[in-house]
């Protein structure tokens, strides 16, 4: 065996690789794992949370390193046969494309932009599904009227049994009074308003994800419950309670219909973008129309907190019609301006 | 590129390639529905845990409150009465954060994964290669709602009763349609993914390994054991291409003693030499290096050699 060495010596071509300490695609290595080593810690230590351990010369150090390791990549790609090294500069490379192009604002920094304009500008580009939901509303509401008005009946059909304690056609005009007014008592009502915020919340959340299904089902889900409500006016109409009705309903019905109102909306321009994608893909238009709706549905969500605050104390505790009204529609008239009048296009904007 | 021909089959279908903004080509392999599933099962786990663990904590705190509450209450002392409402208020809360916000929480942060796709080995992407963005993550986890937690409290409001009727059953339709529908596209995308533009792909974590080419043997082909000088010519180094060197790579990373005999067996039939035995690694060592000063010389001129074939 020990002969065989020998037999091959004459090739100079393999001489001049052999005869320093390494082969050319690993000097090139050498020369550089400093760096791929330093972005790999800076990475490691992102990745765990840990920013505030991370010295100014490393954040500042993490795009230009990133740049240095991904041609080091293209690099190693046409000259290195070394796959351990080539896997992990592809690995080392990723990391930190997903760190350097990764959601980067804090959650702070993002709410700033969100309120500072990037929700209403998501709103007001949903203006198509604004009105055709804001239409299907207000024939929802039309037809719950007229069915119960034709038939009293259909109110057990339209009002779901949680509201049918008192509030039953045939009830007297002291009974519903005593449904909108006098339960000042304030015991119970944060509870009363936590609750209503979650399960509102629930609600819009549905009206919004179902909008997936070509936009049919919060079509369907905006004129039932606005059936409902629409059968609610009738009963108190019918004995002459409206106007206090509406009252006791708009203090907070303004910001929860404009919000489930947006949320339909929401769902629905998922919906449309799915039937008619226009010239994109379907995929690219779906996630287009998704991300936007999101950023309303984020914006859903903080009106439902209001609501709920709104319906669980401002409705217990003014008990009279007229502060009723003003708080109810001060609230619409401030959303209104703020989605439609608030203009101001952000600057450092994410989105490209 | 050469290292997907090393990948097995089976993982094949799931690589694709991502286009950096530099215009890098980064392989990227989509999750496995296997893992996927893994991670959502660990991560309602966690989720229960939580809640359970909540609401037993807050519940020790309400019967203590409890008690203070009713002397209180005797007493017409209002305080107390507003403790344990606070108690519900924030019960109430912490539900919904663990159930909406978990995700969100997590999703956001510099792994863009949950604590069971972090175990899992996955996290989520932009499908276009872009940044991942807020919108995306909230979009996701706004469906998610629909497509798990909606369902399944239908069909545990629905299983209680006898009568497991039409709700039940539309409620079972409506899981496995969301369900199933990572089976029924390329790039395992659940209904939440495609809304928002994302996509669940494994997360790389490798080491640097060691240069191979700079032990004493590797670099002038001297045994230490034997004092031999490996040298192998150009016909001898000829019949070999990359796919080979780098099964040859990985044979020599592992240092398995059969698998380095096995193939020194191998390579010396091939070439003519007859096999000896107790330098193994030595001689592989110095043939690698060799076969890979040869090809990479040849790569740099745009001669490439795929495998012994090619």
């Amino acid at each position: 065996m020990a002969f065989f060495g020998l037999l091959g010596g004459e090739a100079a071509a393999s001489d001049a690789a052999i005869e320093a300490a390494a082969l050319r695609s690993d000097r090139f290595r050498q020369e550089r794992e400093g760096d791929w080593k330093r972005l790999e810690a800076i990475v490691t230590r992102m990745e765990a949370g840990r920013w505030r351990r991370l010295s100014d010369a490393d954040v500042l150090a993490l795009p230009v390193l990133y740049r240095t390791v991904a041609s080091s990549l293209s690099v190693a790609r046409e000259t290195s046969l070394d796959a351990a090294t080539l896997a992990y500069l592809e690995a080392l490379v990723q990391r930190a494309w997903f760190l350097v192009y990764g959601p980067r604002t804090t959650l702070a920094g993002w709410l700033a932009r969100f309120l500072g304009g990037e929700w209403s500008r998501a709103v007001r580009a949903i203006w198509p599904e604004l009105l055709v939901a804001f239409t299907v509303m207000a024939v929802g509401t039309l037809v719950g009227w007229l069915l119960v008005s034709s038939d009293a009946d259909w109110y057990y059909a339209l009002v779901p049994g949680q509201f049918q304690d008192a509030r039953v056609p045939g009830a007297t005009r002291e009974v519903l009074r005593d449904t909108l007014f006098g339960s000042a008592q304030d015991d119970g009502l944060s509870m009363f308003a936590a609750y209503l915020f979650s399960h509102n919340a629930g609600v819009a959340i549905m009206c919004f994800a179902l909008g997936f299904a070509f936009g049919v089902p919060p079509l369907l889900l905006l004129v039932q419950n606005t059936a409902t409500l629409g059968a609610m006016v009738w009963l108190y109409h019918d004995k002459g309670l409206a106007t206090e009705f509406i009252g006791w309903l708009s203090i907070h019905g303004t910001t929860e219909l404009l919000a489930i109102l947006l949320a339909g909306a929401a769902g629905l321009h998922v919906g449309r973008s799915m039937a008619f994608p226009g010239t994109r893909g379907v995929m690219q238009a779906v996630a287009e129309a998704g991300q936007r709706a999101a950023v309303v549905m984020a914006g859903v969500v903080l009106m439902l907190v209001m609501a709920g605050m709104l319906e669980g104390f401002g409705r217990q505790l003014v008990d009279d019609t007229t502060g009723r009204y003003i708080i109810g529609y001060s609230m619409l008239a401030i959303w209104l301006a703020y989605f439609f009048a608030f203009r101001r296009t952000p600057s450092g904007s994410e989105a490209a | 590129m050469s290292a997907a021909r090393a990948m097995p089959t089976a993982k094949n279908d799931r690589r694709r390639v991502m286009i950096t903004p530099e215009g890098i080509a980064l392989p990227i392999v989509v999750g496995s529905r296997g893992s996927r599933f893994g991670a959502l099962l660990l991560d309602l786990l966690f989720i229960v845990v939580l809640m359970i663990s909540t609401t037993l904590l807050l519940a020790y705190l309400g019967s203590g409150v409890g008690d203070l509450r009713s002397e209180a209450l005797a007493k017409g002392d209002k305080a107390i009465a507003r403790a344990s409402e606070f108690l519900v208020v924030l019960w109430i809360a912490v539900m919904f954060l663990f159930r909406h916000a978990y995700f969100l929480f997590f999703e956001l942060g510099p792994r863009g994964a949950t604590p069971g796709k972090r175990l899992t080995g996955l996290r989520i992407a932009a499908r276009d290669g872009g940044r991942l963005t807020t919108e995306m993550v909230l979009a996701r986890n706004l469906l998610r709602d629909i497509e798990l937690f909606l369902p399944i409290a239908m069909i545990v409001t629905n299983s209680g009763a006898d009568n497991m009727g039409a709700a039940g059953l539309a409620a079972t339709v409506w899981f496995l349609v969301f369900g199933l529908f990572p089976f029924f596209n390329r790039d395992r995308l659940r209904a939440g993914d495609l809304v928002a533009g994302t996509w669940v792909v494994e997360a790389p974590r490798r080491k640097l390994e060691a240069v191979l080419s700079t032990t004493r043997t590797a670099a002038s082909g001297h045994s230490a054991a034997t004092g031999v000088h490996y040298r192998f010519g150009e016909a001898e180094l000829a019949i070999y291409g990359e796919f080979e060197l780098q099964t040859l790579e990985r044979v020599l990373r592992e240092d398995q003693p059969e698998a380095l005999v096995a193939v020194h067996t191998a390579i010396c039939r091939k070439i003519g030499w007859e096999p000896g035995a107790g330098d193994e690694r030595a001689f592989l060592e110095a043939y690698y290096t060799q076969l890979r000063a040869r090809l990479e010389s040849g790569m740099r001129l745009g001669q490439r050699k795929a495998d012994k074939h090619g």
